[in-house]
């Protein structure tokens, strides 16, 4: 079991090296990049509306029940919710979630051009596969995600707003205090930073996965599987890396 | 031409080519045929260097294939066409940007110049009209002709091909054959062609080899087969005793 773990880990790092290996014609990479900016980037704008609104409005309802009757001031809700949403929940819940969403896809959609040859076809005409399937796909995750964390991030907070001041008991000025007391940019750039490597897992676990895919239907599915649960547990992994190394 | 030398290819402790030495001349339709499981499609994937050999040569020409390095061999394959059993057409391009695509990824021909290309093999294939169709939007012999198109579009010096009358009907797979057959005659290129449609042998078979086992049992063309009195040929080729009378009804054999 380990054996092979470690199997895939060396085999994952030697296919990385072709990934990232010079692309035959620019313009080709270009349009392919465009084209998957579109895919992942923009496909992905709904659902990442939707789990920001929600997390955004159930973490302030929380944090005001967890809070309500204490002593701290009413405005460290705001606070806690921006601190949490801008580190933790924005980056890693919001890559969880397109983990299932773009790497399935990813998986499925390599893996369904193994199983029609259509990779061996582009290896018989000469297309590094590896980079012309992969490479583009990290580029436009990795220009595409971090936007849709910040994105995620400024809904929730908007929507934890919205949720403590329509059905809480909160001033929306004290709220607004919370919200810009103690801010410091460095957050930012943990989220930053966070954001581009989950791009990077999620999109290199998936597409390793959908690429040596063996069998039939089955195989591609449990090849889907497998691509969020292996990207779920690296982004979490990472979660606490760049956390201890950061803030520790 | 094409020399495969000694080519031996094993999975696991299973070894599936034993040895196959042979010559696929140029200009000629080169079969590789044989039952299912003799080792057929394997041979094809070395050749092409889709499979990796456990032991042996494969010779282009003058180059040594397994020699090359991956940059050489990429260098190679813009030589190199090939036909696929299922087509592996992509799905989501139409059939002018599937024919298009290895002349966008290795030409700097303008785009006139490429569409010209496109309607050219198009035209050769007898496809008319479909530039702008989908894959799905079109019958699988017509799906078949595009394989051909987009495979010879950069105008290969050789040409493989994996059972390309899979699912055809007999009347289509006769013209696929005779489409296979003319534009290796035209191009002069060095074709192979990995089938067990006993009408294609008949039709196109000018340099055949039998395998069985992972061995080559027997080699020769169309005219040399039919006579042949080779009992695994005749088992394998008039393998119907309708097909057995036939034969020997022809050649004046007793009928056992």
């Amino acid at each position: 079991m380990i054996k092979r773990q470690f199997y895939h880990l060396g085999e994952y790092v030697l296919w990385l090296r072709k990934v990232f290996s010079k692309p035959e014609k620019f313009m080709m990479y270009y349009k392919e990049t465009i084209r998957q900016i579109e895919e992942i980037g923009l496909g992905s704008l709904k659902i990442v509306f939707i789990i920001s609104v929600f997390i955004g409005a159930v973490t302030a309802v929380q944090l005001s029940y967890q809070f309500g009757d204490s002593l701290i001031p009413t405005y460290y809700i705001g606070y806690a919710l921006r601190e949490m949403e801008i580190v933790e929940l924005a980056p890693t819940i919001t890559s969880l979630v397109l983990a299932g969403k773009i790497g399935s896809s990813i998986a499925a959609e390599i893996g369904g051009m193994r199983q029609k040859e259509i990779i061996d076809a582009m290896e018989i005409m000469g297309v590094n596969t590896q980079a012309y399937l992969v490479l583009p796909k990290i580029v436009a995750a990795m220009f595409s995600i971090p936007m849709l964390i910040i994105l995620a991030a400024a809904l929730s907070i908007f929507s934890g707003f919205l949720a403590a001041v329509t059905f809480g008991d909160f001033i929306p000025s004290d709220f607004i205090k919370g919200l810009t007391s103690f801010y410091d940019s460095y957050t930012v750039i943990i989220m930053i930073i966070k954001s581009f490597f989950f791009s990077f897992i999620i999109v290199t676990v998936s597409a390793y996965h959908g690429y040596f895919v063996k069998g039939g239907s089955i195989e591609l599915g449990k090849s889907g599987t497998k691509a969020v649960v292996y990207s779920d547990i690296f982004i979490l992994v990472f979660d606490y890396l760049i956390a201890q190394l950061m803030m520790g | 031409m094409i020399v495969a030398k000694n080519i031996h290819k094993s999975f696991g402790d299973k070894e599936v080519l034993k040895g196959i030495d042979f010559v696929f001349e140029k200009s000629k339709t080169n079969l590789i045929i044989g039952r299912s499981g003799a080792g057929k499609t394997v041979l094809l994937k070395a050749l092409v260097g889709l499979i990796a050999l456990t032991k042996g040569e494969v010779w282009y020409d003058d180059i040594n294939f397994y020699n090359l390095t991956i940059k050489e061999v990429r260098k190679l394959r813009n030589k190199v066409g090939m036909l696929f059993q299922g087509n592996a057409l992509f799905d989501s391009m139409s059939i002018e940007a599937n024919v298009k695509f290895p002349l966008d990824m290795f030409t700097d021909m303008s785009e006139k110049e490429k569409l010209k290309q496109v309607n050219s093999v198009l035209d050769r294939v007898e496809l008319e009209g479909v530039n702008n169709k989908y894959p799905s939007e079109i019958s699988g012999g017509m799906q078949k002709r595009v394989g051909i198109a987009r495979a010879i579009v950069m105008e290969p010096e050789y040409l493989f091909c994996d059972e390309p009358n899979s699912g055809l009907d007999p009347k289509t797979a006769l013209i696929i054959d005779d489409l296979i057959k003319d534009i290796t005659d035209e191009k002069e290129m060095t074709t192979i062609i990995n089938t067990h449609d006993m009408n294609s042998v008949m039709e196109i078979g000018e340099n055949i080899l039998l395998l069985d086992q992972g061995k080559v049992v027997w080699t020769g063309d169309k005219d040399k087969i039919i006579k042949s009195n080779n009992k695994f040929i005749d088992d394998f080729i008039f393998a119907s005793p309708f097909l057995k009378n036939m034969k020997n009804k022809a050649f004046g054999l007793d009928n056992k």
